[in-house]
């Protein structure tokens, strides 16, 4: 028998290990997985590489994580946003590594991951700062430079509902980077609003099915 | 009279193609979404996986699954659909979408485009979804303020700034000009009544060129 669910938050982050990179959704506060994150503080791993669009927002969810100390590096396209406080003082005291990455590329670098790649060649960012020291290609008669797959030990995920086996639906613009993390990282674990039965979601609306899945959480609004 | 930003926006919006998709930047772009003509049927996209962004929710409507890349909260058209972000930049990267208006810091006399950072080492940079656009759309557009709050002019030889990509932008539109990057270089299309081409030239770092057929940049009162 197939069960993914488990019971705590405590459950659904268990073993992630000092130094692990995690993938961590949401655009903003949007599908971002809140109470995972905050999970990952009482759980106690540090060291952690963090890949997210965005860098926290108030204090709570990422902000709370980084707020705790235990990301020493973040790897996003777009750290700066209103109420990014967490991320600005912490980048201002020098301790949090920033690497930069184009929000487009970083999805696709996830994809490539997940889909067994060993990378891709693109347009972006080629003339610009972003594209020093990558290897430049020209193809069709247009410059690209190497982009390689981005792997996560963990993703860490928010979903509307899920069932037993891990199949996942999305709510409007909350999908965002879930799909593409839930398929990257060798632990995928999701907090979903409600969970139902088997059999329950439609097969034509599962965005995210089962087998990306590893652990599902519910987390009621 | 320079425009105001509405009206920079409206001015833009004039030139939208009925059913064209296009993604509107940040900032001053955000607010052509007001302004687009009733007669055309235009389909907003959005970086974080929205095709059809409808207007603003009113305050008991508001839904916080539902926004667009700013993060201000939206509502969805009849008819419009959500992806997930590797598609919604397939959809960017891959020619899909005819036009992206974006906002700048710096725009070249060559096109080149600088909207990303400027390296002001108390401010963290971020690229978000610039380059992507600036390289994948069919066509950039930009909506910007002629000159900085300093009054440095913000059309240059060369930006400033770092580069979010080289020779992409084609139209600019600012609060005193439209103006068209061509082979040729910038060329005056619409200016501002009451406004000399040398008070433009005075303002613009990039030589300019006037249109044979230069016009009157006229805007409703908004």
């Amino acid at each position: 028998m197939i069960d993914k669910r488990v019971r705590s938050l405590v459950e659904a982050v268990a073993g992630i290990p000092d130094g692990a990179t995690i993938l961590c959704a949401g655009f903003g506060g949007a599908g971002l997985p809140d109470a995972l994150c905050e999970a990952v503080i009482k759980q106690g791993a540090r060291d952690l590489t963090v890949v997210a669009n965005n860098a926290g927002t108030g204090r709570t969810g990422l902000a709370a994580l980084l707020a705790a100390g235990r990301v020493r590096r973040i790897i996003c396209s777009f750290p700066r946003s209103s109420g990014s406080v967490v991320f600005e003082e912490l980048y201002a005291a020098g301790r949090i590594e920033l690497e930069l990455v184009p929000q487009g590329i970083i999805s696709e670098r996830m994809r490539c991951a997940a889909a067994g790649l060993g990378g891709f060649y693109s347009p972006v960012s080629v003339g610009t700062r972003l594209a020093e020291g990558k290897e430049h290609r020209e193809i069709d008669g247009r410059m690209h430079v190497l982009e390689k797959p981005l792997k996560g030990d963990v993703a860490l995920l928010s979903a509307e509902r899920g069932d037993r086996w891990g199949n996942l639906t999305y709510r409007k613009s909350a999908r965002n980077f879930n799909p593409t993390m839930a398929m990257a990282a060798d632990l995928s674990v999701v907090q979903v609003r409600r969970i139902v039965e088997l059999g329950e979601l439609d097969p034509e609306m599962i965005v995210t099915p089962g087998i990306f899945i590893d652990r599902i959480v519910e987390v009621p609004r | 009279m320079p425009l105001n930003r509405r009206q920079i926006a409206w001015r833009a919006a004039q030139d939208l193609k009925d059913g064209a998709y296009v993604n509107l930047g940040i900032g001053l772009p955000t607010l052509v979404a007001d302004f687009i003509p009733t007669d055309r049927e235009i389909v907003l996209h959005s970086e974080n996986g929205v095709l059809g962004v409808g207007p603003a929710p009113s305050d008991n409507e508001v839904d916080w699954d539902l926004i667009n890349a700013g993060k201000q909260p939206i509502t969805l058209v009849t008819g419009g659909s959500y992806v997930h972000h590797t598609d919604s930049f397939l959809m960017i990267r891959g020619g899909h979408l005819d036009l992206a208006l974006l906002g700048a810091f710096e725009v070249s006399e060559k096109g080149d485009l600088a909207n990303w950072t400027t390296d002001d080492p108390g401010f963290p940079p971020g690229v978000g979804g610039a380059m992507d656009l600036a390289v994948g759309a069919k066509e950039i557009r930009v909506l910007v303020e002629h000159t900085t709050k300093g009054g440095a002019p913000r059309i240059r030889r060369r930006c400033q700034y770092p580069l979010t990509a080289a020779a992409v932008v084609r139209r600019i539109y600012t609060d005193l000009a439209v103006i068209d990057v061509t082979a040729e270089g910038l060329v005056v299309r619409e200016l501002v009544e009451d406004f000399e081409l040398a008070a433009l030239q005075a303002r613009t770092e990039a030589a300019l060129h006037p249109a044979p057929d230069l016009k009157a940049l006229r805007t409703p009162v908004l």
